[in-house]
């Protein structure tokens, strides 16, 4: 006998952006659609016959007795072509589409599919007739911006040998290959956010993630595949470093979620990745990236949902063997979504009124980054960089400290840094990144052997500095001994010349690892001359007054750095010998 | 319409009633007194059981025999270009003796929020006339940019200050002011009225007055109200608007009344745990649109309970504005005016208005490069209480100096004072050129020779 299942509801209850509903079937995270506007929802909890939803838009004006009907599917995304250079709210509805049909201003109840269903991509097979094409297999190939979007087996289908396949122009629902197991496929495939997407295996992360940020590459770097946290009080330059990393970083795809942040820094990014180039390919930034905005006045629920939708997009590039970077900011905000959620569903609270699975659903979303064996066989990549934006700047919260418990990247913004316009206000000293070790045969055999310890010497005079500046405070620095008045000079010029940089300058927004390695070693330089002269006794006020290494800071902005930096360098030498005959 | 008389339980600012057809949630609600009173309020949650209805007004003389109508529709209000030189309550009557509001348009006073896609990026440099702000920490047209403040200080004359003098360089296009208070006294009022009066502003002004006695619920409402009009004048009528909010702290305080009165889980120090999203509402609805001519600048005024910014309030508000504007009781006390301390301040969207063609091209290092030097004088002040201010070397010496001058010359201005931005970027020259020139390391050498007062004629 046929079971059948009730597929329409009624509303009981509406509370905000939670409501109830009774006398349907339902299973949870299911999708449903509610009231009489078809307000997009999600199942979140079944009591007896009552049905809990959170509803991705705003439900004033909803009553209770009004529809509510299953969809009987999970929130899913659509992954195809014409996702990169797309700009999606939380539940990808293109937002460009919205504001076509709805105008400047987000109303409700309308719905918008992720991917254009119109248009038509050229397809070009890559494989043929008779091949076995397995789960998550490459059969052809759609040429995007300058990214080849790569057609896959889904990797929930059963697989089989290839009946047909076609070539030319498809819409993304137009099937173009058919297998033996009865399997048609398109070039859309769909793919429920909250599942991760199979891989055979994931590996230890050992190529580093170049960001062209010096604090992080020549000291905290974070591998590809990897995990890495920013937390920081408000100004103190999260969004900047975010951007900067989605900007330069030197991943093939971005996903860059603005998950209850300001539309104006949307905004930003929407006008200005278009118009900068992508170092690597000289090709705007926008068409490597796909942007996610659901700002802090959009409905709540979306904004929950939109980390997933998110890192779903990041794993479908990642399964092509790409290397994917996903920034989101902020987590907190996700956080504060669910406790929002949780709190309307009167839920037992934890700490500080978050959610008791608070841990779980970071830990969980943090570990879909890594490097993986994707099911083809290609080699792919996730580093996930999270926002935090802890209350008060305060890190012992609930957020920041159970994303710590994840990451293996910290980079601790300072307010204290940023207010003195010391930018990225990352500070040196609390910051860490667990990757040093798995990564030092790359910066050994890419970068030079003379780099990892080149690195542990500045980082040992930045922590020697921290050491002596609690001395200066009560004594001032004359009453130091003249080797710490050198170590202090030295560390002034490690913090001013190599970790300060200029996001918005044009040549020092980017900093290639040989121009860091170069600037490292010209510090070093300095620092031993210094230490040279005044073991041989030539008086301190002059090995400070050294004028040529004032000069080490304009490099910065200098695109064609070389010439300059031997002539200081030469100087430098020439100021010393004379310091030394006098 | 059908009156209910079915209210089974009244609890501080709420009323709920049992047995109604279905009620929308969001929907207006009328409640008359058994003394023929009517008040309003709005459904706060709503099944077919019960519904619960939040009242905007005090609920003293509210009774189990109060008749509750349903309205059928969510709060909107009437809008329209006579509004411009009104003064309304915190719920939008008119408070000046005039007549009703003729409506153009009656809007959602939720508004809506606007399409990321939708908006401009805001890059017109407004010139309030105040150094610390203009030159170190830019308003950009757009922009929601808060003073955080703290009981007793001269916030209010800094608000005015600027709604008197903000001006686009060059530009002559239609500006209102809208004004809404919430929670402040009849004495601030007049103070901020007379000076509305003084100098003409109140005809380009929509004022919402709030006051300290007023219902605390009411205050839930108010800046729905501002910005709603705020929007209307700017995108459907095309003016730039400047909004002011004052006291947001008041705001949260109710928003804590009412989140303590439905009996919700409370977030940090009692606030609910959705007020970084309620006050996203709010603080959100600025900004420029792409192909309106209009636009929202925010100017929000909260005081720091405790001056402790850290708190939620200024913390959650932080997080959500486009940087903040911090007034300083020690310089307050030092008789600055306006005690603005340019540390913890900041304005994000500021490298958007600033530079060659919108200000001038040494700006941003001119001011990066006070800002350092500033920080290292303010340092070293801890250091002279210990060591004596002769234990310092030379160069010390110049930047403990140029604290000191930096607060008496470049923070410290008249009430009247409008600075031109030139103006302001020169003084800060003749401070910098009073620190040695090798210090100078966060200008370019370029710069130096064209600006540096050495180097200039």
């Amino acid at each position: 006998m046929e079971v059948k299942s009730k597929t329409k509801g009624i509303l009981k209850r509406i509370s905000g952006p939670v409501v109830t509903a009774v006398n349907f079937d339902a299973h949870m995270y299911d999708v449903v659609r509610v009231g009489n506007e078809q307000l997009m929802g999600e199942v979140i909890k079944i009591d007896g016959d009552k049905v809990i939803i959170q509803v991705y838009e705003s439900t004033d004006g909803v009553r209770p007795g009004e529809p509510v009907e299953n969809t009987g599917l999970p929130l899913a995304v659509e992954l195809g072509p014409g996702l990169l250079t797309s700009i999606y709210d939380g539940i990808q509805r293109p937002l460009e589409v919205l504001m076509e049909k709805m105008g400047s201003f987000i109303e409700r109840g309308v719905n918008a599919p992720g991917l254009d269903h119109e248009k038509k991509w050229d397809f070009k097979p890559v494989m043929k007739k008779g091949d076995e094409a397995a789960p998550g297999a490459i059969i052809g190939e759609v040429q995007e911006t300058n990214i080849v979007t790569k057609i896959m087996v889904p990797p929930n289908f059963k697989g089989g040998k290839i009946t047909e396949i076609k070539k030319g122009a498809f819409t993304v629902d137009d099937i173009v290959c058919k297998l033996d197991s009865g399997e048609e496929i398109c070039m859309m495939q769909k793919w429920p956010v909250r599942v991760p997407r199979p891989v055979i295996e994931k590996k230890n992360p050992d190529v580093p993630l170049l960001t062209g940020l010096r604090i992080l590459d020549g000291l905290f770097p974070v591998a590809k595949g990897g995990t890495a946290a920013i937390p920081g009080p408000f100004g103190s330059g999260k969004t900047v470093t975010q951007q900067s990393l989605a900007k330069w970083s030197d991943a093939e795809i971005v996903v860059y979620i603005g998950c209850g942040e300001r539309g104006n820094e949307m905004t930003e990014v929407l006008t200005e990745f278009p118009e900068l180039e992508d170092p690597k390919t000289g090709k705007p930034l926008m068409e490597r990236t796909v942007l996610i905005a659901n700002t802090s006045n959009m409905p709540v629920a979306a904004r929950e949902a939109s980390v997933y939708t998110g890192i779903t997009i990041a794993e479908y590039f990642r399964d092509m063997g790409y290397d994917v970077s996903l920034m989101a900011d902020s987590t907190s905000r996700w956080a504060e979504a669910m406790r929002e959620i949780s709190s309307r569903l009167e839920e037992m609270p934890g700490e500080e009124g978050y959610p008791a699975y608070l841990s779980a659903r970071l830990s969980e979303f943090y570990e879909r980054a890594g490097r993986v064996e994707a099911l083809n066989g290609n080699m792919g990549s996730i580093t996930v960089i999270g926002a935090v934006s802890p209350p008060g700047g305060d890190f012992s919260e609930p957020v920041t400290q159970n994303t710590l418990r994840i990451v293996k990247c910290f980079w601790a913004l300072d307010a204290k840094l940023s207010q003195r316009r010391h930018f990225p206000a990352i500070n040196w000293l609390n910051s860490y990144s667990l990757y040093l070790n798995s990564l030092g045969k790359y910066y050994d055999e890419k970068i030079s052997p003379e780099f990892n310890p080149i690195r542990s010497w500045a980082m040992e005079v930045l922590q020697k500095e921290s050491e002596l500046q609690e001395i200066v405070q009560l004594v001032g620095s004359d009453a130091l001994p003249e080797a710490e008045q050198v170590t202090i000079e030295v560390a002034r010029m490690l913090r001013e010349v190599f970790l300060q940089q200029n996001a918005f300058d044009a040549v020092d927004a980017y900093c290639s690892m040989e121009k860091q390695f170069d600037m490292l070693k010209a510090i070093r330089k300095y620092a031993d001359l210094a230490y040279s002269a005044q073991k041989a006794g030539s008086p301190i006020a002059a090995i400070i007054a050294v004028k040529s290494k004032n000069e080490l800071a304009r490099i910065k902005y200098v695109a064609d750095y070389k010439p300059e930096l031997e002539k200081i360098l030469s100087d430098m030498d020439a100021e010393f010998v004379k310091i030394r005959e006098a | 319409m059908k009156e209910y008389r079915t209210v089974t339980k009244i609890q501080g600012p709420l009323v709920f009633v049992e047995k109604t057809e279905p009620v929308a949630y969001g929907e207006l609600v009328n409640i008359v007194q058994s003394d023929g009173k009517v008040k309003r309020g709005q459904v706060l949650d709503t099944s077919d059981e019960i519904v619960c209805v939040q009242v905007f007004e005090s609920t003293a003389g509210i009774g189990k025999d109060a008749g509750i109508r349903f309205t059928g529709e969510t709060i909107k209000m009437p809008v329209g270009r006579d509004m411009l030189g009104r003064i309304l309550s915190g719920s939008g009557k008119p408070k000046d003796g005039g007549p009703d509001i003729v409506p153009e348009k009656r809007l959602d006073i939720n508004g809506a929020a606007i399409n990321p896609y939708a908006r401009a990026s805001p890059s017109e440099f407004i010139q309030t006339g105040i150094s610390t702000i203009d030159a170190t920490n830019t308003l950009v047209r757009g922009q929601k940019l808060p003073i955080f403040s703290g009981a007793g200080l001269p916030h209010n004359e800094i608000a005015l200050q600027i709604a008197r003098q903000a001006k686009v360089p060059g530009s002559s296009e239609e500006f209102a002011v809208v004004f809404a208070a919430m929670g402040i006294t009849k004495e601030e009022e007049n103070q901020f009225m007379a000076d509305f009066e003084r100098t003409g502003a109140l005809e380009h002004a929509v004022v919402f007055l709030n006051l300290a006695d007023d219902p605390a619920v009411e205050r839930f409402i108010t800046p729905r109200l501002a910005l709603t009009t705020a929007e209307y004048l700017a995108f459907e009528l095309g003016f730039h608007v400047l909004v002011i909010l004052t006291d947001m702290t008041n705001y949260c305080e109710a928003l804590r009344q009412i989140g303590a009165a439905r009996e919700e889980v409370p977030g940090r120090r009692g606030y609910p745990g959705y007020m970084y999203t309620d006050l996203a509402s709010l603080y959100e609805r600025a900004g420029i649109i792409k192909g309106k001519k209009g636009s929202v600048t925010q100017l929000s005024i909260l005081t720091m309970p405790g001056d402790d910014i850290t708190h939620p309030i200024p913390d959650l508000s932080g997080y959500i504005t486009e940087g903040q504007i911090v007034v300083n009781r020690e310089l307050h006390r030092k008789g600055i005016y306006p005690p603005i301390n340019v540390m913890p301040s900041l304005s994000r969207l500021m490298n958007l208005g600033i530079g060659p063609g919108k200000t001038r091209e040494d700006h941003k290092k001119v001011s990066d490069q006070m800002y350092a030097g500033y920080a290292e004088g303010v340092d070293l002040r801890g250091l002279v209480a210990i060591v004596g201010k002769d234990a310092l070397s030379e160069r010390d010496q110049r930047f403990l100096e140029f604290a000191d001058a930096f607060e008496d010359k470049f923070v410290r201005q008249g009430h009247d004072e409008d600075r031109s931005i030139a103006d302001s970027l020169d003084i800060g020259w003749q401070l910098l050129s009073a620190l040695p020139e090798e210090q100078l390391t966060r200008i370019d050498r370029d710069l130096i020779q064209k600006y540096h007062p050495k180097y200039r004629k």
